[in-house]
């Protein structure tokens, strides 16, 4: 998978050099220079996009597109990334402004890109999400695939959840009581999604990786089930490469240290640990909130490093997948049981989308 | 603080009667809890809000405080973040309402006393004291902020002439005390009139101070302060029947104080994991037992509650009662969690039953009864199917309050849109009003609102589409033993009366 990802960097650093550099301005990404300083030697990346301040109001865009399902090969435009929440959650209409919230948008650093609400109209759509959406899926485990709206929808739901984790862990004073049924929330979704791929063994079982691993979601949450296979070879390059391509924020030089350790931590190859890993970040950010170390904004960002990790593998879709070897990839997407095979797409679409923010100059 | 038999009683609510109230004609009416919800009409009796400007001025003499309300019931459709009214709560008596704000003040109406020639005045409550109970402070170690707004307010019954009541915010308690001075000493030997001491060679006569009477003056100083006792954000205190200690809550662990010792406090339930990875239940609401001064309940964000002995251990890790309903499977999703979560317990003043407050409904426990509620009573249920918008913007996990009537015969809750619901429990029926500055000229009868959930909408009715979300009633009271009930709308606090035709 590492050939895969770096495929897809390199395909797209070329045409963007020319961009227009106004998208963002103060970008400093080094495409295809040097290793950077923070990356430990000996690393092959070629690739040293720094993390930019993301205006919230450049990224634009506002209209959703939804995957047609079933439809391998298709590489249309990401599906979910718009308007920061930033915006979203500072509209007037259900929101007192909060000096606190403010500050988020001026935060150097990472903006969040989520999930963009209708400013609180609520919708009749989420009739699916009211009601035994559980049961509806559960039913067509006999027929192939469970419906991709299913799972198009937890997937949002998903993402929805880990951004508002990390988000409220970035106020002054994270709501404990919020926090709690957030991860909740997310507990059960991630174990709704790995029972429902259990369903749908794909027909690759000789690639010989348990289901789990196979699932975006897991894959999004935890690193390790890509780290394990690519672990090993990355240990030779000299550490994971993962950190190298979401480099620091610009306000936390220090979080690099603190970065070693979770990957470390990921790095245990166990097949289990997939959802061990997520389980880590979620218990990171109940660590921080228990946690009585000084927080300054650097501070924050190293305390908070297993989340935002999480946070990263959100916004570059499937940033471990490339330590997974290529063939897993190439043996799922022709055979594309879809419902894997969409949620492949779609990240991998959002990856081509960010990959655009991130590395362009 | 030993209280004699004889000042007991009030305590006890079954024996309490219910007096007449007056309705403003003059003509005594039956109380409307007796005669059921439905069949009284609620009319406003005053809209307040409390902007600092109101304190400065409460303070002067020949205050027409009617003026003051009045002046600024004109239009300020600005709403000031540290004006917005985090908590209320009606005295023993009734006599005071406290309020409050998430700037950590704490504003104290007085109801107006009946007077023959304005008996149109009586009930209207006017501003009594405003003080500032919590500043904002900054955790070193933590590099946290912690907030100011007032939490939860609770009274302590009178004693004396003095009134006493307990304030939080996310980490301080404080036991303030509100007393009135209406007298003052005059004809001290070593200072003036002014205070300025005079030149001892200067005093020729020695004369005794008396007490002469003065323009009264209300002030509140803060007798105890409760700190440093809890690591996450308290979300309950309760004062026990014994009046000597109260509880405190917050997140993950509950403490007993005691109103003297303000260096230690007992623990006396902690629901953190060894591993806050395990971390997956906390502490919502604790509330104690209005007549067992051993028993209290806590309710937690899974939605249960557990009812807790102490003279059973010193840490009631180990519940007593543990009341939960089993889920209906049939309204299961994603977010079925999320709303079980409770928001608000309280006991009923018999102390026979619980009420609980979730986020779609109010339920009434029976203490004997543990598999289920007796009643639960749909507060927007047209919101069932939107949860995954309001899981986007948050308000899900708004927390409401819930409050008993004097007899417990009704019970109210908030909602959206300013609404809020009263159900009658012997009735069965309910009703939706609305605190808006809309429809809301002093002495108006609200009229009760609908929602209506798809289909053809009514003239008068709203559809839930059009609901203002950021508008919601999280806190409200119901005074201990007349119908007059505080809605605290944003920064407007609303006071209801009703009026029986």
């Amino acid at each position: 998978m590492e050939t895969r990802w770096e495929g897809l960097l390199r395909r797209e650093v070329v045409p963007r050099r020319e961009a227009p550099t106004g998208l963002l301005p103060g970008a400093s990404a080094q495409v295809g220079a040097g290793p950077s300083p923070r990356r430990p030697p000996g690393s092959p990346r070629g690739l040293g996009a720094t993390r930019v301040k993301l205006h919230p109001t450049r990224i634009c865009r506002t209209s959703p597109q939804v995957r047609v399902p079933g439809a391998v090969g298709e590489q249309s435009g990401p599906s979910r990334l718009s308007l920061g929440p930033c915006a979203a959650l500072r509209t007037p209409a259900h929101r007192v402004p909060c000096p606190r919230q403010t500050s988020l948008e001026e935060h150097e650093g990472y903006c969040l890109i989520g999930f963009l609400p209708a400013p609180l109209r609520v919708q009749d759509t989420d009739a699916m999400f009211a009601r035994g959406l559980k049961r509806k899926c559960a039913d067509s485990e006999d027929s192939p695939p469970a419906p991709p709206a299913c799972s198009l929808q937890r997937q949002s739901l998903l993402d929805m959840s880990l951004v508002k984790l990390q988000l409220c862990h970035m106020l002054a004073e994270p709501n404990l009581c919020r926090s709690v049924l957030i991860a909740n929330t997310v507990r059960q979704l991630q174990e709704e999604m790995s029972q429902d791929s259990a369903w749908q063994v794909p027909a690759p079982a000789s690639a010989g990786r348990g289901p789990l691993e196979r699932l975006v979601s897991t894959e999004i949450l935890c690193r390790t089930p890509w780290e394990q296979q690519g672990g090993h070879s990355a240990a030779d390059s000299g550490g994971s490469p993962a950190p190298d391509l979401l480099s620091e924020p610009p306000g936390a030089p220090s979080a690099q240290a603190p970065r070693g350790a979770p990957g470390c931590a990921w790095e245990a190859a166990s097949p289990r640990e997939s959802r061990g890993g997520f389980q880590r970040s979620l218990d990171q950010i109940f660590e921080t909130l228990d946690s009585k170390a000084p927080r300054a904004a650097e501070g924050l960002f190293a305390d908070v490093d297993g989340p935002y990790y999480d946070l990263d593998a959100v916004l570059t879709g499937m940033v471990g997948a490339k330590s997974v070897p290529g063939d897993g990839f190439e043996t799922l997407a022709p055979t594309g049981a879809p419902p894997p095979g969409v949620s492949y797409k779609r990240d991998l679409g959002e990856l081509d989308h960010v990959v655009e923010i991130l590395v362009e100059t | 603080m030993v209280l004699q038999p004889s000042e007991r009683h009030y305590r006890d609510w079954s024996h309490r009667r219910l007096g007449p109230w007056c309705s403003p004609t003059g003509s005594p009416a039956p109380l409307s809890c007796e005669t059921g919800c439905g069949e009284g009409s609620w009319i406003l009796v005053c809209r307040l809000l409390v902007p600092t400007q109101v304190s400065l001025l409460s303070m002067e003499e020949d205050i027409d405080t009617r003026k003051i309300n009045n002046s600024f019931l004109r239009d300020h459709s600005y709403a000031t973040e540290a004006d917005i009214i985090s908590t209320v709560e009606f005295n023993h008596t009734g006599e005071l309402l406290a309020t409050g704000d998430k700037g950590g003040r704490v504003v104290i109406f007085q109801r107006e006393q009946e007077s023959k020639n304005q008996v149109h005045r009586r009930g209207e409550y006017n501003v009594y004291s405003t003080f500032q109970s919590h500043e904002p402070e900054f955790d070193y170690l933590k590099s946290l902020e912690i907030e100011e707004k007032i939490n939860k307010i609770r009274w302590l019954p009178q004693q004396n002439a003095a009134y006493f009541l307990l304030s939080t915010n996310d980490k301080t308690v404080k036991l303030w005390k509100v007393s009135e001075r209406d007298k003052r000493p005059e004809g001290y030997n070593l200072k003036d009139e002014e205070g300025r001491l005079r030149d001892p060679a200067t005093i020729t006569t020695l004369r005794v101070p008396v007490l002469r009477p003065m323009d009264l003056m209300v002030e509140a100083t803060p007798r105890r302060v409760f700190a440093n006792a809890h690591t996450y954000h308290i979300n309950s205190i309760s004062v026990n029947s014994d009046y000597e200690t109260y509880m405190s809550a917050d997140d993950l662990r509950i403490n007993l104080w005691n109103f003297e010792i303000t260096n230690q406090s007992f623990n006396i339930v902690d629901i953190k994991p060894a591993n806050m990875e395990e971390l997956t239940e906390v502490i919502t609401a604790a509330e104690f037992h209005p007549h067992h001064c051993n028993t209290f309940v806590y309710s937690s964000s899974k939605g249960t509650i557990r009812l807790c002995d102490m003279r059973a251990s010193a840490l009631c890790d180990r519940h007593t009662k543990f009341f939960e309903e089993p889920e209906d499977p049939s309204n299961r999703s994603f977010f079925s969690e999320i709303i079980s979560s409770i928001s608000d317990v309280k006991f009923s003043h018999s102390g026979r039953y619980i009420m609980t407050r979730d986020y779609l409904t109010v339920k009434v426990w029976d203490l004997n009864m543990e598999n289920r509620p007796i009643e639960t009573y749909q507060v927007h249920d047209y919101l069932r199917s939107k949860l995954c918008s309001l899981y986007e913007n948050d308000c899900i996990f708004d927390k409401f309050e819930c409050v008993w009537n004097g007899s417990d015969s009704v019970i109210m809750t908030g909602s959206y849109n300013n609404f809020f619901r009263m159900f009658d429990r012997n009735t069965k029926r309910d009703v939706t009003l609305e605190a808006s500055r809309e429809n809301s000229k002093p002495r108006a009868i609200l009229k009760p609102r609908k929602v209506c959930v798809g289909g053809k909408r009514r003239k008068d009715e709203i559809s839930v589409d059009s609901l203002d979300f950021s508008k919601k009633i999280l806190h409200t009271a119901w005074h201990p033993s007349e119908n007059i009930i505080a809605v605290a709308a944003t920064n407007n606090l609303y006071i209801f009366q009703d009026k029986v035709n």
